[in-house]
């Protein structure tokens, strides 16, 4: 066997693995080498001082809006994926295969559009004086207060997650083999009892994926915290903004990013091992 | 002569294809020779057509604008690039004496500059003058009060900063996102004279009066977001801005406008400087003569993504001969009791950076309350 690699697999993988060098692992390094750099008269200096760990991670302030970025992303990870679940199940058990396609191809619509736009828009539907608010007056009901605040935050993370939650869930759920739908009714299992003990495990990886997705991008999003949240109060992402912004402390707003990497790689590979565990191990 | 021009004979298209050959070089070289380049460091809508076309018509300068948001930005910016890069730099008045003192801008010649038409109490402005040195010329101000939707609000509502406290304001009023002109505001309502110049006694209470009113606050809002959320009503009133961002919303139809209530208002004051080791000098003294002029002066006055009040007297009577309107609007009618006035009636605070606490203490205590 040889064992050489040919030119060919080369040419293919090297990319990759030089994009990934270039654009993730060395500027991951630089951000924890700049972490405990100090910053003089708006000016950084190349420095090893623990100062900003200590300072970032002795304020309140921090842990709060840790705990809560980290409970909003979860919220997220959980509401968008049982919302997306009827759609997804709707659109890979019950439509035709040309309802499906067209199905499909309507979910990819929304990324044509700015995501940032679409949060801006959604201020118009949100506000007090609204056009949800609005109709619900028609029914004497409301006004109830959907902007600047965490429902609004999480009406942004939907915007953003739910037509790729549904996607993926659409395609896991392809993946199910028919066979043991039918064997299961054949067997007398209701259509509840089917779906949360065959067919919820057997989709359980892309199911959990997609869970994953909604909350990653939720976790780092800066956009529908500020412009539907109000950030009001601040997440992490705006946290790091506000860090920049006051004295040009990059180093201490690094520690923050690193803070966030470290979650996002634990919650990752515990959804990944999750994911891909063997049922009864 | 239409036909001759459609189809002109070989003779004639010959000769004014060898005229408009033998022309070019010249128009090139006339051209490329005389455009100098002029980078300006400033907040956004400083090098924008409105307030730059004539200048750059004039002197053949094509302006290169880097825009920042907030003083750090900017000397963020600055001290990460070689000195030379910014030729002309706008700056908040609290940040040229940071400017100075690392180094970044040129001493100015003040006999450069028609100071003698600025209303006296622009003339020698704090922070630009230092040891009887000139380090920048104030071209603009405004004041920063409450502002306010004025469909919920009457002006006498908003004549005291209590009302951010009243229970119409709940979840309705909004911050621009920057501790001092919001701190400084509720600083004056605790009666401070300099509300700058804080014991420590005196700045706990600021903290604590702040704190009081987090139940009432409906966000903290960028540049945008403060935009946006006073003309769709979302949030009733503002604290820590003025007309720079009611005016805009106003000249565009919405009913918000900003009063200065009975504790005073504060001010934020705009001056141009010169970037240490420029290649332009020459060039930006000319534009700072000019925007201080009285036609540049009434052009900054209604700048397009901003407007402000105006220190240079003749610019006034400039601004009240070519925009009345703008002129009434922004309460700077001479003869008639006028923003000046405000000003001599001792209503009106420079906004400053702290000066007993450091500008770390107050950043602290601003992500506490938002956290909070």
């Amino acid at each position: 066997m040889n064992t050489r690699p040919s030119l060919f697999s080369l040419t293919f993988s090297l990319p990759l693995l030089i994009w990934q060098l270039a654009f993730f692992l060395f500027p991951l390094a630089f951000l924890v080498a700049l972490s405990f750099w100090t910053v003089r008269n708006f000016q950084m200096q190349p420095d090893f001082d623990t100062v900003n760990w200590v300072k970032i991670y002795s304020r309140s302030v921090f842990w709060d809006a840790y705990f809560r970025t980290l409970l909003l992303a979860s919220a997220s990870a959980v509401l968008i994926s049982l919302t997306a679940f009827p759609a997804s199940y709707a659109i890979s058990f019950k439509l035709g295969e040309n309802a499906k396609r067209w199905m499909i191809f309507v979910l990819i619509i929304p990324f044509f559009t700015s995501y940032l736009v679409r949060v801006y828009s959604l201020q118009v539907f949100l506000s007090d004086a609204g056009i949800l608010n609005a109709f619900l007056g028609y029914l004497g009901l409301g006004p109830y207060s959907m902007l600047n605040n965490s429902f609004g935050t999480l009406t942004g993370y939907a915007t953003l997650c739910l037509p790729l939650v549904i996607l993926l869930q659409v395609f896991s759920l392809n993946f199910v083999n028919r066979d043991l739908v039918e064997a299961a009714h054949n067997m007398r299992c209701g259509r509840l009892r089917t779906v949360l003990e065959v067919i919820i495990p057997s989709a359980k990886a892309g199911l959990v994926i997609a869970g994953l997705f909604a909350f990653i991008l939720s976790f780092g999003d800066f956009v529908s915290p500020l412009y539907l949240g109000g950030g009001n109060p601040p997440t992490l992402s705006i946290m790091i903004t506000d860090i920049t912004k006051s004295g040009q402390q990059w180093p201490r707003a690094a520690v923050v990013a690193l803070t966030m990497i470290a979650t996002l790689l634990t919650v990752a590979f515990a959804a990944i091992k999750f994911a891909y565990r063997e049922a009864g191990k | 002569m239409t036909a001759k021009l459609t189809h002109p004979t070989r003779r004639a298209l010959l000769k004014s294809a060898a005229g408009a050959a033998l022309a070019t070089p010249f128009l090139s070289i006339r051209a490329a020779a005389e455009t100098v380049n002029l980078s300006m460091l400033a907040w956004y809508g400083h090098a924008e057509p409105d307030v730059v076309g004539e200048f750059e018509e004039l002197h053949n300068v094509k302006f290169i604008p880097k825009y920042y948001t907030g003083g750090d930005n900017m000397l963020g910016l600055i001290a990460q690039s070689p000195p030379g890069t910014y030729d002309v730099i706008l700056s908040d008045a609290e940040y040229v004496q940071q400017l100075n003192a690392a180094g970044y801008i040129e001493e100015l010649d003040p006999n450069d500059y028609a100071f003698d038409d600025f209303f006296p109490e622009f003339q020698r402005f704090p922070g630009h003058w230092k040891d009887g040195k000139l380090y920048s010329v104030i071209t603009r101000f405004g004041f920063l009060g409450i502002s306010y939707n004025a469909e919920v609000l009457s002006e006498s509502d908003a004549a005291s900063y209590n009302i951010f406290g009243d229970s119409r304001l709940t979840g309705k009023l909004g911050h621009f996102d920057w501790h001092l002109p919001n701190l400084g505001q509720i600083s004056l309502l605790n009666g401070n004279p300099d509300p700058f110049d804080l014991s420590d006694e005196a700045w706990q209470q600021v903290q604590d009066s702040t704190m009081a009113l987090r139940g009432q606050v409906g966000g903290f809002f960028d540049y945008g977001g403060t935009f946006s959320s006073l003309k769709n009503g979302q949030m009733t009133a503002f604290a820590g801005i003025g007309d720079w961002i009611t005016g805009v919303l106003e000249k565009n139809g919405a009913n918000v406008r900003t009063a200065i209530p009975e504790e005073g208002g504060l001010q934020w004051t705009e001056s141009f400087s010169i970037g240490k080791g420029s290649r332009n000098q020459e060039m930006a003294r000319k534009w700072i003569q000019y925007i201080t002029s009285p036609e540049g002066q009434a052009k900054s006055a209604d700048m397009a993504a901003y407007p402000a009040l105006i220190p240079n007297k003749k610019g006034w009577v400039q601004l009240n001969d070519a925009n009345p309107a703008e002129a009434k609007r922004q309460n700077m009618v001479l003869g008639s009791r006028n923003a000046i006035d405000l000003i001599r009636e001792g209503r009106i605070k420079y906004r400053q950076l702290p000066v007993q606490q450091s500008l770390e203490d107050w950043n602290d205590f601003w992500s506490d309350y938002k956290g909070a």
